[in-house]
């Protein structure tokens, strides 16, 4: 793996979430201002990652997790270091929140030889197998069925960690979603299924993609519990989350949460985003997860707006940091293009590479 | 003593041997376990290993192979039965983006140590869904090692090896030879992927077949003796990668090739092994190569139709003749 630099916003990581530490008490002021500064360093990430992707510093697609951060933060974080985690292609700040170090993250957009993937995957492919960060997959709806093998080893191996499959609402129409839940459930399987309903599969909104809209009644046909959360509100995603996530612990059945919340870029860095109403993206940026949770801290008298502004100060200078050791760590090399493409003795066998170009 | 056994018989016994070797190692397919299995190779194996370890699927492929890939990734030994190579395709997505690329897309960080077993071949008229030989899908891509074994003996030690290796492998079985018998070594012994076998030695022309076309050329070849042509046989048994050496010592002495194989030739393995010859022996070649494949239609159930459209010994003679220049019976 990657050298570790232990990143500066580390991710808390709580033993585990009670309604208790959720509460705006004077002594939970600590862990909820980190759990604000994480999210405020994974916003100022994915801004500087546009920003650096518009000077074509990273390639290829690039999906943000802008807008989404309760769901990032507040799905992770009651996971425990033991339990794996499956995601999609939106998944910069879920490999943060994992803790992940985020100069990984930043090297492997940059597509260079000390990211997470070693330059291999970029974005949409983040991977760490110490951390049980399975990976970041780019077919829509395609990792959920590696998920439901995740549960399956899991339960084999007559372990207890929980398997979290995060998607977005897009991958509910395709048949690979259907197959997983039913399997999971079939099997009793420790997988909980988090759908990230960002209300748009690209450009093409739920209720046009989705017989049904409520996206979280889809797992009743499977006959799994299934909840319906405020994904701008990161206190009851973690709360949430962390509920369903000990249930599947302590009896292997499968769950699914359905957590809403809004995009507040394009599906990705380069789309220009015309398929949706100013009024519609007016209305969420009111309800921006980040803004809320400060109004939320501020009402309480936990911070102040000269506090968020220093954090966001800081968070900035870190993020520019990384930006720097991504932009000149080395870039792989070409005389290892073949690496990694078969295991053991397999790497190396020319025959394998075909004639050279 | 080794012994004369079936190739099913050697395909059960690399699995039940497998798993009692190595606890991380189980099946999942359809049917696999009361059932027996579509073709009894599974027969037996969930008295012996339990539910756990040899699990009956809902018939959905998709999740078959993407749970066994995920849990490959755990560190489990998976073993898939899909019922015929045509289901594959339901799990295609799974097997190319997933099973193929996890370890290169992660820069490695990730291994997939996965057996998909699969029948292919036709004569049963199980017609246009249920038969075909598709070895050239799974030989396009990296990150998979496929193979073809054609003996009891190659199918017991090729599917050890396949268990063994942490490389995904497409293990590619013809429900033809499942009643072949075979001698089969004793005791436990591996017989290693990626190498092609040669069955016969001969010195006028060197016949490449492909899974069961190894068997039919073999035969094919013991008949031209009586007309005096004298054809050295090469089983392929692994379709990628490709074993040349063998290939090309061989053209190089005999100076003539032709290939055989039961899918279709157009784009088909056959094509890949005609390229690749030419390119090698090209100095040392006194004919075209030439290529037998299948009919270029889904599979027909009618009887007569169905034997029209897959290759037989005799048509294996005829383009032998051929390629060695002889009149043909025409």
């Amino acid at each position: 793996m990657v050298a570790s630099v232990k990143p500066p916003t580390a991710p808390p990581h709580p033993t585990k979430i009670t309604p208790k530490m959720l509460e705006l008490t004077k002594e939970n002021r600590d862990f909820l201002l980190k759990l604000h500064r994480q999210m405020q360093f994974i916003r100022r990430f994915e801004e500087r990652t546009q920003e650096q992707y518009t000077k074509a510093k990273i390639g290829g697609y690039c999906h943000l997790n802008i807008g989404e951060e309760a769901t990032v933060v507040g799905g992770i974080l009651p996971l425990q270091l033991t339990d794996y985690i499956f995601t999609s292609y939106r998944e910069h700040g879920h490999a943060i929140a994992r803790g992940i170090d985020p100069k990984a993250v930043m090297a492997e957009l940059f597509g260079k030889e000390n990211g997470t993937s070693h330059g291999r995957g970029g974005s949409m492919h983040m991977f760490d197998s110490d951390l049980r960060f399975m990976g970041g997959y780019g077919i829509v709806g395609g990792h959920l069925p590696l998920a439901t093998g995740g549960g399956w080893a899991v339960r084999y191996k007559k372990e207890k960690d929980v398997v979290f499959c995060m998607f977005g609402d897009g991958a509910t129409n395709i048949g690979a979603f259907h197959e997983s839940l039913n399997f999971s459930k079939v099997f009793k399987l420790p997988v909980v299924w988090f759908c990230v309903n960002n209300r748009y599969g690209m450009g093409t909104p739920v209720e046009a993609a989705s017989a049904v809209a409520d996206i979280y009644k889809k797992a009743c046909a499977y006959d799994m519990e299934s909840i319906q959360i405020d994904g701008m509100n990161v206190r009851e995603v973690l709360l949430k989350t962390s509920e369903i996530v000990e249930k599947t612990r302590a009896d292997s059945e499968p769950r699914f949460i359905e957590a809403l919340c809004y995009r507040f870029k394009g599906h990705s860095v380069v789309d220009p985003d015309k398929y949706r109403s100013t009024e519609d993206k007016e209305k969420f940026r009111k309800a921006d997860p980040i803004v809320a949770f400060e109004h939320e801290l501020e009402k309480a008298k936990l911070a102040d707006e000269e506090y968020f502004k220093k954090v966001r100060m800081e968070v900035d200078a870190e993020v520019q940091d990384i930006i720097k050791y991504a932009d000149e760590s080395p870039e792989p090399k070409v005389a290892d293009l073949y690496k990694y493409v078969y295991a053991d003795e397999w790497e190396e066998r020319p025959e394998l590479h075909g004639d050279p170009l | 003593m080794p012994e004369e056994k079936l190739y099913r018989v050697a395909l059960r016994e690399a699995l039940g041997e497998e798993m009692e070797r190595d606890d991380t190692v189980y099946l999942i397919g359809e049917d696999i376990g009361k059932f027996g299995g579509a073709y009894r190779v599974t027969d037996g194996l969930l008295d012996k290993f339990g539910a756990e370890r040899v699990v009956d699927a809902p018939i959905a492929e998709e999740v078959i192979v993407g749970t066994a890939i995920g849990s490959a990734m755990l560190g489990l030994r998976p073993v898939v039965e899909m019922m015929t190579i045509n289901f594959s395709l339901v799990a295609y997505d799974q097997i190319v983006n997933n099973a193929a690329k996890i370890r290169y897309m992660f820069g490695g960080e990730a291994n997939v140590p996965l057996v998909i077993r699969m029948p292919g071949g036709a004569g049963h008229q199980l017609s246009a869904q249920h038969s075909h030989s598709l070895e050239v899908l799974y030989g396009l891509i990296p990150g998979l090692l496929v193979v073809a074994p054609t003996t009891p003996e190659d199918a017991k030690g090729m599917l050890k090896s396949a268990i063994r290796t942490n490389n995904p492998v497409m293990f590619l079985e013809s429900m033809s030879l499942y009643n072949v018998r075979g001698m089969v070594p004793d005791g436990d012994y591996t017989t290693p992927l990626g190498q092609a076998a040669v069955r016969r030695k001969g010195a006028d022309l060197t016949i490449v077949g492909v899974s069961r076309m190894a068997v039919l050329a073999n035969e094919a070849a013991k008949q031209l003796e009586e007309e005096d042509i004298d054809v050295e046989v090469i089983d392929l048994r692994s379709i990628r990668p490709i074993d040349w050496p063998p290939i090309v010592e061989s053209v190089n002495r005999t100076t003539r090739c032709m290939v055989v194989e039961e899918g279709w030739a157009t784009y088909g393995v056959t094509a890949e092994i005609a390229a690749g010859v030419q390119e090698r022996c090209f100095d040392y070649l006194d004919a075209p190569i030439r290529r037998l494949g299948g009919a270029q239609v889904p599979m027909p159930y009618s009887l007569p139709l169905e034997k029209a459209s897959i290759p037989t010994s005799e048509d294996i003679k005829r383009m032998a003749r051929k390629v060695v220049g002889r009149k043909t019976d025409a």
